[in-house]
Protein backbone atom coordinates (compact mmCIF):
# COMPACT_ATOMS: atom_id res chain seq x y z
CA UNK A 1 0.00 0.00 0.00
CA UNK A 2 2.91 2.48 1.34
CA UNK A 3 4.43 1.45 -2.56
CA UNK A 4 0.90 2.18 -4.53
CA UNK A 5 1.11 5.99 -2.43
CA UNK A 6 4.43 6.04 -3.59
CA UNK A 7 3.95 5.39 -7.23
CA UNK A 8 1.04 7.58 -7.31
CA UNK A 9 2.40 10.10 -6.19
CA UNK A 10 4.81 10.29 -8.67
CA UNK A 11 2.52 9.88 -11.01
CA UNK A 12 0.29 12.48 -9.93
CA UNK A 13 3.35 15.02 -10.31
CA UNK A 14 3.81 14.09 -13.49
CA UNK A 15 0.33 14.04 -15.24
CA UNK A 16 -1.65 16.56 -13.11
CA UNK A 17 -2.08 20.27 -13.92
CA UNK A 18 1.09 22.12 -13.50
CA UNK A 19 2.69 18.83 -13.76
CA UNK A 20 6.07 18.24 -14.72
CA UNK A 21 4.61 16.82 -18.36
CA UNK A 22 2.76 19.55 -18.52
CA UNK A 23 -0.22 18.93 -21.15
CA UNK A 24 -3.06 18.62 -18.60
CA UNK A 25 -5.21 20.96 -19.96
CA UNK A 26 -5.16 19.60 -23.70
CA UNK A 27 -8.26 17.26 -22.79
CA UNK A 28 -9.80 20.39 -21.11
CA UNK A 29 -9.33 22.86 -24.28
CA UNK A 30 -10.16 20.59 -26.36
CA UNK A 31 -13.24 19.51 -24.92
CA UNK A 32 -14.54 23.25 -24.73
CA UNK A 33 -13.34 24.19 -28.27
CA UNK A 34 -15.57 21.57 -29.76
CA UNK A 35 -18.35 23.24 -27.57
CA UNK A 36 -17.44 26.65 -28.71
CA UNK A 37 -17.26 25.28 -32.56
CA UNK A 38 -20.25 23.10 -32.68
CA UNK A 39 -23.13 26.44 -32.45
CA UNK A 40 -21.06 27.76 -35.54
CA UNK A 41 -20.93 24.66 -37.76
CA UNK A 42 -24.95 23.78 -37.24
CA UNK A 43 -26.58 27.09 -35.99
CA UNK A 44 -27.57 28.88 -33.05
CA UNK A 45 -31.24 27.02 -33.19
CA UNK A 46 -31.27 26.46 -29.44
CA UNK A 47 -33.80 23.33 -30.08
CA UNK A 48 -31.50 21.69 -32.07
CA UNK A 49 -28.26 22.27 -30.24
CA UNK A 50 -30.14 21.05 -26.88
CA UNK A 51 -31.32 18.22 -28.41
CA UNK A 52 -27.69 17.18 -30.01
CA UNK A 53 -25.42 18.94 -27.48
CA UNK A 54 -25.46 16.01 -25.37
CA UNK A 55 -24.23 13.68 -27.45
CA UNK A 56 -21.58 15.74 -29.04
CA UNK A 57 -19.98 16.68 -25.78
CA UNK A 58 -19.95 12.43 -25.07
CA UNK A 59 -17.92 12.03 -28.34
CA UNK A 60 -15.86 15.22 -27.02
CA UNK A 61 -14.84 13.72 -23.65
CA UNK A 62 -13.96 10.33 -25.52
CA UNK A 63 -11.96 12.21 -28.04
CA UNK A 64 -10.16 14.19 -25.58
CA UNK A 65 -9.04 11.42 -23.44
CA UNK A 66 -6.86 10.42 -26.08
CA UNK A 67 -5.09 13.53 -25.87
CA UNK A 68 -2.81 12.24 -23.19
CA UNK A 69 -2.04 9.14 -23.85
CA UNK A 70 1.21 10.23 -26.32
CA UNK A 71 3.59 9.71 -23.21
CA UNK A 72 1.65 7.87 -20.71
CA UNK A 73 3.22 4.44 -20.92
CA UNK A 74 5.89 5.12 -23.35
CA UNK A 75 8.45 7.72 -21.74
CA UNK A 76 8.84 5.47 -18.86
CA UNK A 77 9.43 2.13 -20.82
CA UNK A 78 12.12 3.95 -22.73
CA UNK A 79 13.94 5.24 -19.59
CA UNK A 80 14.13 2.15 -17.94
CA UNK A 81 11.36 2.98 -15.20
CA UNK A 82 9.48 -0.35 -15.57
CA UNK A 83 13.02 -2.36 -15.18
CA UNK A 84 14.10 -0.46 -12.14
CA UNK A 85 10.75 -1.27 -10.52
CA UNK A 86 10.82 -4.48 -11.53
CA UNK A 87 14.18 -5.17 -9.71
CA UNK A 88 12.93 -3.50 -6.67
CA UNK A 89 9.87 -6.51 -6.96
CA UNK A 90 7.52 -4.00 -7.77
CA UNK A 91 4.90 -5.55 -10.22
CA UNK A 92 3.65 -3.53 -12.99
CA UNK A 93 0.48 -3.85 -12.37
CA UNK A 94 0.89 -2.05 -8.67
CA UNK A 95 2.45 0.48 -11.30
CA UNK A 96 -0.38 0.09 -14.10
CA UNK A 97 -3.23 0.41 -11.10
CA UNK A 98 -1.58 4.28 -9.72
CA UNK A 99 -1.19 5.14 -13.39
CA UNK A 100 -4.98 4.67 -14.50
CA UNK A 101 -5.91 6.45 -11.12
CA UNK A 102 -3.62 9.40 -12.16
CA UNK A 103 -4.53 9.43 -15.56
CA UNK A 104 -8.16 9.87 -14.78
CA UNK A 105 -7.52 12.25 -12.60
CA UNK A 106 -5.15 14.46 -14.96
CA UNK A 107 -8.90 14.47 -17.56
CA UNK A 108 -11.87 12.85 -15.63
CA UNK A 109 -12.54 15.91 -13.15
CA UNK A 110 -10.96 18.67 -15.46
CA UNK A 111 -13.99 17.97 -18.18
CA UNK A 112 -16.92 17.29 -15.62
CA UNK A 113 -16.25 20.71 -14.49
CA UNK A 114 -16.20 21.85 -18.04
CA UNK A 115 -19.57 20.53 -18.87
CA UNK A 116 -21.18 23.16 -17.11
CA UNK A 117 -19.97 26.13 -19.46
CA UNK A 118 -20.15 23.63 -22.26
CA UNK A 119 -23.44 22.67 -21.53
CA UNK A 120 -24.36 26.58 -21.05
CA UNK A 121 -23.00 27.06 -24.81
CA UNK A 122 -25.01 24.14 -26.54
CA UNK A 123 -28.12 25.55 -24.27
CA UNK A 124 -28.83 22.32 -22.86
CA UNK A 125 -31.57 21.96 -20.35
CA UNK A 126 -30.94 21.31 -16.61
CA UNK A 127 -31.83 17.85 -16.98
CA UNK A 128 -29.82 17.08 -20.04
CA UNK A 129 -27.07 18.45 -17.50
CA UNK A 130 -27.34 16.59 -14.50
CA UNK A 131 -28.26 13.12 -16.73
CA UNK A 132 -24.71 14.34 -18.91
CA UNK A 133 -22.48 14.94 -15.45
CA UNK A 134 -23.68 11.27 -14.07
CA UNK A 135 -23.60 9.28 -17.52
CA UNK A 136 -19.84 11.42 -17.28
CA UNK A 137 -18.97 10.39 -14.35
CA UNK A 138 -19.84 6.92 -14.98
CA UNK A 139 -18.15 6.41 -18.19
CA UNK A 140 -14.74 8.43 -18.15
CA UNK A 141 -13.07 6.04 -15.80
CA UNK A 142 -14.10 3.44 -18.67
CA UNK A 143 -12.36 6.01 -21.15
CA UNK A 144 -9.03 6.11 -18.70
CA UNK A 145 -9.12 2.29 -18.26
CA UNK A 146 -9.40 2.12 -22.42
CA UNK A 147 -6.33 4.52 -23.10
CA UNK A 148 -3.92 2.80 -20.25
CA UNK A 149 -4.55 -0.41 -22.13
CA UNK A 150 -4.02 1.07 -25.32
CA UNK A 151 -0.66 3.21 -24.19
CA UNK A 152 0.65 -0.01 -23.09
CA UNK A 153 0.03 -2.36 -25.95
CA UNK A 154 1.54 0.47 -28.43
CA UNK A 155 4.16 1.96 -26.30
CA UNK A 156 6.63 -0.22 -27.93
CA UNK A 157 5.98 0.68 -31.09
CA UNK A 158 7.78 3.82 -32.58
CA UNK A 159 5.13 6.28 -33.33
CA UNK A 160 2.38 3.82 -32.27
CA UNK A 161 0.71 6.10 -29.98
CA UNK A 162 -0.77 8.06 -33.00
CA UNK A 163 -2.68 4.48 -33.35
CA UNK A 164 -3.73 4.85 -30.05
CA UNK A 165 -7.27 6.80 -31.31
CA UNK A 166 -8.08 4.29 -33.83
CA UNK A 167 -7.89 1.39 -31.28
CA UNK A 168 -9.37 3.31 -28.48
CA UNK A 169 -12.67 3.93 -30.45
CA UNK A 170 -14.10 1.07 -30.84
CA UNK A 171 -13.39 -0.44 -27.54
CA UNK A 172 -15.32 2.85 -26.00
CA UNK A 173 -18.21 2.24 -28.64
CA UNK A 174 -20.23 0.96 -25.66
CA UNK A 175 -19.74 3.78 -23.63
CA UNK A 176 -20.78 6.11 -26.06
CA UNK A 177 -23.41 4.01 -26.46
CA UNK A 178 -24.81 3.65 -22.96
CA UNK A 179 -23.55 7.11 -21.90
CA UNK A 180 -25.13 9.01 -24.52
CA UNK A 181 -27.93 6.94 -24.59
CA UNK A 182 -28.41 7.66 -20.88
CA UNK A 183 -29.63 11.25 -21.80
CA UNK A 184 -32.35 10.87 -24.03
CA UNK A 185 -34.47 8.01 -21.26
CA UNK A 186 -35.85 9.01 -18.20
CA UNK A 187 -34.58 6.40 -16.15
CA UNK A 188 -30.98 5.78 -15.05
CA UNK A 189 -30.37 2.50 -16.72
CA UNK A 190 -28.17 4.26 -19.62
CA UNK A 191 -25.58 5.67 -16.93
CA UNK A 192 -25.50 2.28 -14.95
CA UNK A 193 -24.79 -0.02 -17.94
CA UNK A 194 -21.88 2.89 -18.35
CA UNK A 195 -20.95 2.55 -15.07
CA UNK A 196 -20.66 -1.44 -14.98
CA UNK A 197 -18.47 -1.24 -18.05
CA UNK A 198 -16.40 1.26 -17.33
CA UNK A 199 -15.87 -1.15 -13.43
CA UNK A 200 -15.24 -3.88 -16.22
CA UNK A 201 -12.72 -2.09 -17.74
CA UNK A 202 -10.76 -0.81 -15.05
CA UNK A 203 -10.48 -3.95 -13.44
CA UNK A 204 -9.09 -5.56 -16.38
CA UNK A 205 -7.31 -2.43 -17.63
CA UNK A 206 -3.98 -2.91 -14.95
CA UNK A 207 -3.32 -6.22 -15.85
CA UNK A 208 -3.61 -6.18 -19.34
CA UNK A 209 -1.80 -3.29 -19.40
CA UNK A 210 0.98 -4.93 -17.31
CA UNK A 211 0.89 -8.20 -19.57
CA UNK A 212 1.96 -5.51 -22.58
CA UNK A 213 4.52 -3.87 -20.83
CA UNK A 214 5.65 -7.79 -20.00
CA UNK A 215 5.50 -8.73 -23.51
CA UNK A 216 7.18 -5.70 -25.15
CA UNK A 217 10.43 -6.61 -22.67
CA UNK A 218 11.69 -10.03 -23.94
CA UNK B 1 22.40 -12.76 2.65
CA UNK B 2 25.22 -13.90 1.54
CA UNK B 3 25.52 -13.07 -2.15
CA UNK B 4 25.49 -15.36 -5.26
CA UNK B 5 25.00 -15.42 -9.08
CA UNK B 6 25.58 -18.37 -11.08
CA UNK B 7 24.51 -19.39 -14.37
CA UNK B 8 24.79 -22.60 -15.97
CA UNK B 9 24.98 -23.68 -19.65
CA UNK B 10 23.28 -20.09 -20.80
CA UNK B 11 22.28 -19.64 -24.42
CA UNK B 12 20.60 -16.63 -25.59
CA UNK B 13 18.84 -16.06 -28.99
CA UNK B 14 17.62 -12.63 -30.74
CA UNK B 15 15.35 -12.96 -33.32
CA UNK B 16 17.04 -16.09 -35.13
CA UNK B 17 20.57 -15.78 -34.05
CA UNK B 18 21.54 -17.33 -31.25
CA UNK B 19 24.19 -14.65 -29.36
CA UNK B 20 26.21 -16.81 -27.20
CA UNK B 21 25.45 -20.51 -25.66
CA UNK B 22 27.09 -22.84 -23.58
CA UNK B 23 28.02 -19.80 -20.72
CA UNK B 24 28.53 -20.54 -17.19
CA UNK B 25 29.75 -18.48 -14.53
CA UNK B 26 29.75 -18.47 -10.72
CA UNK B 27 30.04 -15.54 -8.72
CA UNK B 28 29.94 -15.11 -4.57
CA UNK B 29 30.93 -12.89 -2.10
CA UNK B 30 33.68 -10.45 -3.55
CA UNK B 31 33.52 -11.43 -6.96
CA UNK B 32 34.10 -8.81 -9.73
CA UNK B 33 33.34 -10.12 -13.76
CA UNK B 34 34.56 -8.18 -16.42
CA UNK B 35 32.47 -8.23 -19.58
CA UNK B 36 33.86 -7.87 -22.51
CA UNK B 37 33.44 -8.33 -26.13
CA UNK B 38 32.97 -6.71 -30.32
CA UNK B 39 29.45 -4.73 -30.28
CA UNK B 40 26.29 -6.72 -30.83
CA UNK B 41 28.05 -10.42 -29.12
CA UNK B 42 25.11 -9.89 -26.73
CA UNK B 43 26.71 -8.11 -23.43
CA UNK B 44 23.49 -6.28 -22.83
CA UNK B 45 20.97 -9.52 -23.08
CA UNK B 46 23.40 -11.04 -20.83
CA UNK B 47 23.07 -8.50 -18.05
CA UNK B 48 19.33 -8.28 -18.74
CA UNK B 49 19.07 -12.37 -18.11
CA UNK B 50 21.50 -12.34 -15.50
CA UNK B 51 19.58 -9.99 -13.67
CA UNK B 52 15.74 -11.44 -14.21
CA UNK B 53 14.71 -9.21 -16.75
CA UNK B 54 14.82 -11.56 -19.54
CA UNK B 55 14.58 -14.64 -20.27
CA UNK B 56 17.51 -17.27 -21.25
CA UNK B 57 17.06 -19.22 -24.65
CA UNK B 58 18.41 -22.14 -22.64
CA UNK B 59 20.11 -22.28 -19.40
CA UNK B 60 19.44 -21.22 -15.70
CA UNK B 61 20.40 -18.45 -13.60
CA UNK B 62 20.56 -18.86 -9.31
CA UNK B 63 20.62 -15.67 -7.68
CA UNK B 64 20.35 -14.51 -4.02
CA UNK B 65 20.07 -11.08 -3.14
CA UNK B 66 18.75 -7.64 -4.13
CA UNK B 67 19.84 -6.72 -7.96
CA UNK B 68 21.13 -3.23 -7.88
CA UNK B 69 21.22 -2.56 -11.84
CA UNK B 70 22.61 0.34 -14.35
CA UNK B 71 21.84 -0.08 -17.70
CA UNK B 72 21.74 2.58 -20.99
CA UNK B 73 18.74 4.14 -19.21
CA UNK B 74 18.66 6.64 -16.43
CA UNK B 75 14.82 6.07 -15.59
CA UNK B 76 14.65 9.47 -13.44
CA UNK B 77 11.98 12.18 -14.60
CA UNK B 78 13.38 14.33 -17.66
CA UNK B 79 11.21 17.53 -16.38
CA UNK B 80 11.99 16.89 -11.92
CA UNK B 81 14.65 18.01 -10.22
CA UNK B 82 17.44 15.31 -10.05
CA UNK B 83 16.72 15.42 -5.85
CA UNK B 84 12.97 14.88 -6.67
CA UNK B 85 13.57 12.07 -9.56
CA UNK B 86 15.88 10.36 -6.86
CA UNK B 87 13.68 11.34 -3.47
CA UNK B 88 10.95 9.35 -5.48
CA UNK B 89 13.48 6.21 -5.63
CA UNK B 90 14.83 6.64 -2.51
CA UNK B 91 10.91 6.12 -0.85
CA UNK B 92 11.16 2.41 -2.96
CA UNK B 93 14.04 1.95 -1.02
CA UNK B 94 12.71 2.45 2.11
CA UNK B 95 12.83 6.28 2.85
CA UNK B 96 16.91 5.94 2.24
CA UNK B 97 18.53 9.61 2.50
CA UNK B 98 19.93 11.23 -0.96
CA UNK B 99 22.16 13.41 0.84
CA UNK B 100 24.63 10.88 1.71
CA UNK B 101 25.04 9.63 -2.00
CA UNK B 102 25.17 12.52 -3.57
CA UNK B 103 27.65 13.94 -1.49
CA UNK B 104 29.48 10.67 -2.51
CA UNK B 105 29.05 11.23 -6.31
CA UNK B 106 30.14 15.05 -6.07
CA UNK B 107 26.39 15.79 -7.22
CA UNK B 108 25.03 17.80 -4.80
CA UNK B 109 24.98 20.93 -6.28
CA UNK B 110 22.70 19.73 -9.04
CA UNK B 111 19.52 18.41 -6.64
CA UNK B 112 18.11 21.31 -7.67
CA UNK B 113 18.50 21.49 -11.49
CA UNK B 114 15.47 19.66 -13.75
CA UNK B 115 17.36 16.70 -15.01
CA UNK B 116 17.02 17.35 -18.75
CA UNK B 117 19.64 20.09 -18.01
CA UNK B 118 22.30 17.94 -16.68
CA UNK B 119 24.79 16.41 -18.93
CA UNK B 120 25.61 12.94 -19.66
CA UNK B 121 28.01 12.23 -17.28
CA UNK B 122 26.00 13.82 -14.47
CA UNK B 123 22.74 11.71 -15.06
CA UNK B 124 25.19 8.95 -15.16
CA UNK B 125 26.48 10.00 -11.50
CA UNK B 126 22.47 10.87 -10.26
CA UNK B 127 22.17 6.66 -11.86
CA UNK B 128 25.27 5.92 -9.40
CA UNK B 129 23.80 7.83 -6.33
CA UNK B 130 20.63 5.46 -6.75
CA UNK B 131 22.46 2.40 -6.75
CA UNK B 132 23.87 3.50 -3.58
CA UNK B 133 20.62 4.29 -1.83
CA UNK B 134 20.15 0.69 -0.04
CA UNK B 135 22.99 -2.12 0.44
CA UNK B 136 22.11 -4.35 -2.48
CA UNK B 137 24.23 -7.81 -2.75
CA UNK B 138 24.52 -8.11 -6.59
CA UNK B 139 25.35 -5.03 -8.62
CA UNK B 140 25.07 -5.54 -12.37
CA UNK B 141 26.55 -2.71 -14.29
CA UNK B 142 26.21 -2.14 -18.07
CA UNK B 143 28.45 0.45 -19.08
CA UNK B 144 28.32 2.43 -16.13
CA UNK B 145 31.33 3.73 -16.66
CA UNK B 146 30.56 5.11 -20.02
CA UNK B 147 30.02 8.84 -20.25
CA UNK B 148 32.02 9.35 -17.11
CA UNK B 149 34.85 12.10 -16.97
CA UNK B 150 38.36 10.10 -15.47
CA UNK B 151 37.93 11.16 -11.61
CA UNK B 152 34.08 9.77 -11.70
CA UNK B 153 35.25 6.91 -13.54
CA UNK B 154 37.71 6.56 -10.32
CA UNK B 155 35.04 6.58 -7.97
CA UNK B 156 32.71 4.29 -9.64
CA UNK B 157 35.78 1.95 -9.34
CA UNK B 158 36.48 2.57 -6.05
CA UNK B 159 32.67 2.18 -5.05
CA UNK B 160 33.18 -1.33 -6.98
CA UNK B 161 35.90 -2.22 -4.98
CA UNK B 162 34.72 -0.93 -1.41
CA UNK B 163 31.42 -2.73 -2.13
CA UNK B 164 32.93 -6.33 -2.81
CA UNK B 165 35.55 -6.16 0.05
CA UNK B 166 31.79 -5.41 1.72
CA UNK B 167 30.76 -9.05 0.46
CA UNK B 168 29.05 -8.03 -2.21
CA UNK B 169 29.74 -9.24 -5.68
CA UNK B 170 29.54 -7.02 -8.95
CA UNK B 171 29.73 -8.05 -12.89
CA UNK B 172 30.08 -4.92 -15.30
CA UNK B 173 30.43 -4.37 -18.90
CA UNK B 174 32.53 -1.84 -19.88
CA UNK B 175 34.99 -1.51 -23.29
CA UNK B 176 37.59 0.53 -21.77
CA UNK B 177 39.89 -1.22 -19.25
CA UNK B 178 38.81 -1.13 -15.99
CA UNK B 179 41.78 -0.90 -12.85
CA UNK B 180 39.95 -3.34 -11.25
CA UNK B 181 40.84 -6.85 -9.91
CA UNK B 182 38.48 -8.81 -11.86
CA UNK B 183 38.26 -11.85 -13.95
CA UNK B 184 37.58 -11.59 -17.34
CA UNK B 185 34.94 -12.78 -19.76
CA UNK B 186 35.18 -12.41 -23.38
CA UNK B 187 31.94 -13.15 -24.74
CA UNK B 188 32.88 -13.73 -27.88
CA UNK B 189 34.50 -16.96 -27.12
CA UNK B 190 30.83 -18.47 -26.44
CA UNK B 191 29.80 -17.42 -29.51
CA UNK B 192 26.98 -19.46 -31.35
Amino acid sequence: MRTFAILLRRDLAILLPGGARGAAFLPLIFFLLVAVLFPFAVGPEPSLLARTGGGVLWVAALLASILPLDRLVAADREAGVFDQLALRGISEEIAMTARLVAHWLSFGPLILIATLPASALLSLTGQTFWRLLASLLAGTPGLAAIGLITSALLASLRGGTALAGLLLAPIAVPLVIFGAGHLARDDISGALFAAAFSLVLCAIAPFAAAAAIRAARD
Amino acid sequence: MQARLSATDLACRKGDRLLFRQLDLDLGPGDMLHVRGPNGVGKTSLMRILAGLARPFAGSIERSGEVGMIDGRHALDPDRKLGDALRFWARLDGGADIGEPLRRLGIEALADIPVDYLSTGQKQRGVIARLLLRPRPVWLLDEAFAGLDAASQDLLADLVSEHCKAGGLCAFVSHQPVDLPARTLDLAEFGG
